[in-house]
């Protein structure tokens, strides 16, 4: 089976977007997605991880395929995407203070984000190539960003609005989460 | 996924660093016991399980067939027995043989995208009329109700009854590709008939099953003699 | 009952009602949403998750006074994701065809924070037993909840339960409920449901502190 990149990029961007039809990192999509100002950075540092996260992947499973150790993945990916995060953190903090001061609180929630765990464990059972590894990452978490921000601008709006008091918090998130998860399915197909 | 993550540790009375490496060396020594030792215990149920889907697998797009080999079709053509690891550019097949031993059919699998995720297809060729004869899905995730009629509707399955797949003159590539049309538009014996309103799957399979037959059969069919009868 | 079984009886209870990983502390969700389009899977998720989150607690309640705190997070993470990579291998040689249907959420157990909330919060500080009753009830309470999801969006979505035909065949399924947005209303909808009781329980104690 052979997918472009930009098929690839489109399909888990909109159609198989991460959170709203592969249910990935809802914890975050649901928690994070009261405000649009800490909506934004969240995605971007989602993405950010994701990206570093698939490199990483992508280089243990060579050197774990080449030993025949499949049966450690798992184990080896939480534990690399744990730790990169970690470096991450670190690095950011040495050399881009404004970056980290963005970003930096959010990056501990993202160690068990299961969509960061997500792209790596897709992307191997997938036989994505480095290009394509690259691409489902990006969009993946574009596509991630893409949700939180829809989903957060229109809570904003909500606030204005009389709701059922019945209704306030995660239920009225959940009935529009399924909302915006129907208007997605629209865009089925159009990667090819 | 969140977790509560330790952010908050006021001045901790400093843990000697051999209890940290003792720690984690057991927890490390624990684990591997737990995972070899499952790994070992569910490895020969799990390889037998996967063997028995294959088989019913075969057995249902070849069923004239009662025993079954799985063998290699080899790069610069010929075919080689599947045992250990697969040779450079070689496509897995699988050939079905009657009580008597004599070849009634070939399968193999062909993979495309689908409306959701990858849908494998398995499909069974037979050699005395160059076509493919039965399609049966190993696995997909499409939409129950529409994409997942390619499993079961009448209509849909009747193009695999006799589809042409019939190599050229040089034997190097399928004389027609095979194709899928809008629904209700199919003129030739190599064209694959849609599902109304599951175009985007009819299409997956019919590019699954072209993009298997591309790759088998121009090395399979000019050897077809050397597995003619089971070995 | 003695004493010490009935507080463990409290611990299990507490999973299942007052603490329910999904309807109440909302977690665990995308497992949740994922596999419930048939109440097989959401069973077989709940009890693979159960498995997980019993053996985790066990060992981490058995190694609580000999972790260090600066690499807990790092020893929890590693033994939750052994017994993850051990319930994959059980489920693909117990069925192949559930291990399809479960797909990559059954190693994305790992992630559940349900799993390493619980280590953190109380197997870290309970001994085993005790952890264990509470894991237990967890995973129970977890069950319960993807049951719930599950049977709903199967038997709306598809018309059977368990595969068995409910409506005979001319039921006309109401597909979007086994489709991603149907998890989201289902959830939703039950989050709803729960929020009435709960106000309706208030209601009856004041109108019963008036009287």
């Amino acid at each position: 089976m052979h997918e472009t990149a930009f098929q690839i990029f489109i399909n888990t961007l909109l159609a198989n977007n991460f959170v709203l039809a592969m249910f990935l990192g809802l914890c975050p999509f649901l928690g994070v997605s009261g405000k649009l100002n800490t909506a934004f950075p969240m995605g971007v540092a989602t993405t950010f991880v994701m990206l570093v996260a698939s490199l990483c992947a992508y280089g243990l499973n060579m050197l774990l395929s080449a030993f025949h150790l499949e049966f450690l993945r798992l184990i080896a990916y939480i534990v690399i995407i744990a730790s990169t995060v970690q470096l991450v953190e670190m690095v950011m903090k040495k050399y881009s203070p404004a970056l980290f001061r963005a970003l930096g609180i959010y990056l501990p929630l993202i160690t068990t984000n299961c969509a960061v765990l997500g792209v790596a464990l897709f992307q191997t059972a997938r036989d994505y190539d480095f290009v394509q590894s690259i691409t489902f990452a990006i969009g993946g978490g574009l596509g991630f960003t893409l949700a939180l921000v829809l989903m957060a601008s229109v809570r904003e709006r909500l606030q204005l609005s009389n709701v059922i008091t019945l209704a306030e918090g995660t239920a009225l998130s959940l009935m529009l989460a399924g909302i915006l998860s129907l208007s997605f399915m629209g865009f089925a197909g159009l990667g090819g | 996924m969140s977790a509560k993550h330790p952010t908050t540790e006021q001045a901790p009375p400093a843990t000697p660093t051999w209890a940290m490496i003792r720690t984690l060396g057991l927890v490390a020594g624990i684990c591997g016991l737990v995972i070899v030792g499952s790994y070992q215990g569910t490895y020969d149920a799990v390889a037998a399980n996967k063997r028995i889907a294959m088989e019913r697998a075969v057995f249902k797009v070849v069923p004239a067939a009662r025993s079954i080999n799985a063998y290699y079709a080899l790069e610069g053509g010929g075919v080689a027995k599947a045992e250990g690891e697969a040779p450079a550019g070689a496509v897995n097949f699988f050939a079905g043989y009657d009580e008597t031993g004599k070849l009634v059919g070939v399968a193999a699998e062909g993979v495309a995208k689908g409306y959701a995720d990858a849908v494998r297809i398995m499909f069974g060729y037979d050699p005395d009329c160059g076509c493919v004869r039965n399609i049966g899905v190993v696995a997909m995730r499409e939409t129950p109700g529409i994409g997942d009629k390619i499993a079961k509707d009448k209509e849909f399955l009747a193009n695999f009854e006799k589809l042409d797949a019939q190599l050229n003159a040089g034997m190097s590539a399928l004389a027609h590709e095979i194709v899928t049309v809008k629904h209700g538009s199919k003129t030739d014996a190599w064209q694959v008939d849609a599902i109304a309103g599951a175009t985007i799957t009819s299409r997956a399979v019919g590019r699954a099953i072209n993009d298997a037959a591309q790759a088998l059969l121009p090395k399979l069919v000019p050897h077809l003699d050397k597995i003619k009868d089971k070995s | 009952m003695t004493p010490s079984t009935t507080a463990k009886w409290d611990e299990f209870m507490e999973g299942i009602w007052k603490q329910n990983p999904i309807f109440v502390m909302v977690l665990g969700m995308c497992p949740a949403l994922a596999v419930t389009v048939s109440a097989v899977n959401a069973i077989s998720m709940g009890i693979a998750t159960t498995f997980v989150l019993t053996c985790s607690c066990l060992l981490v309640s058995l190694m609580r006074k000999m972790v260090p705190k600066e690499v807990r997070i790092a020893t929890y993470i590693v033994i939750i994701a052994t017994f993850v990579t051990a319930v994959d291998y059980f489920i693909q040689a117990i069925s192949l065809a559930l291990y399809d249907a479960l797909g990559a959420f059954i190693q994305l157990i790992v992630v559940n924070c349900i799993i390493l909330g619980r280590a953190e919060a109380h197997a870290s500080r309970n001994p085993p037993l005790v952890a264990v009753s509470n894991a237990l009830g967890m995973g129970a309470g977890f069950t319960i909840g993807l049951f719930a999801l599950g049977s709903v969006r199967e038997i709306l979505g598809n018309g059977t339960l368990f595969g068995f035909s409910l409506f005979g065949e001319h039921f006309q399924p109401w597909v979007i409920m086994v489709l991603p947005p149907g998890g989201f209303f289902v959830l939703g909808a039950w989050l709803l449901l729960f929020a009435w009781f709960e106000r309706r329980k208030q209601a009856i104690k004041e109108a019963g502190q008036h009287a």
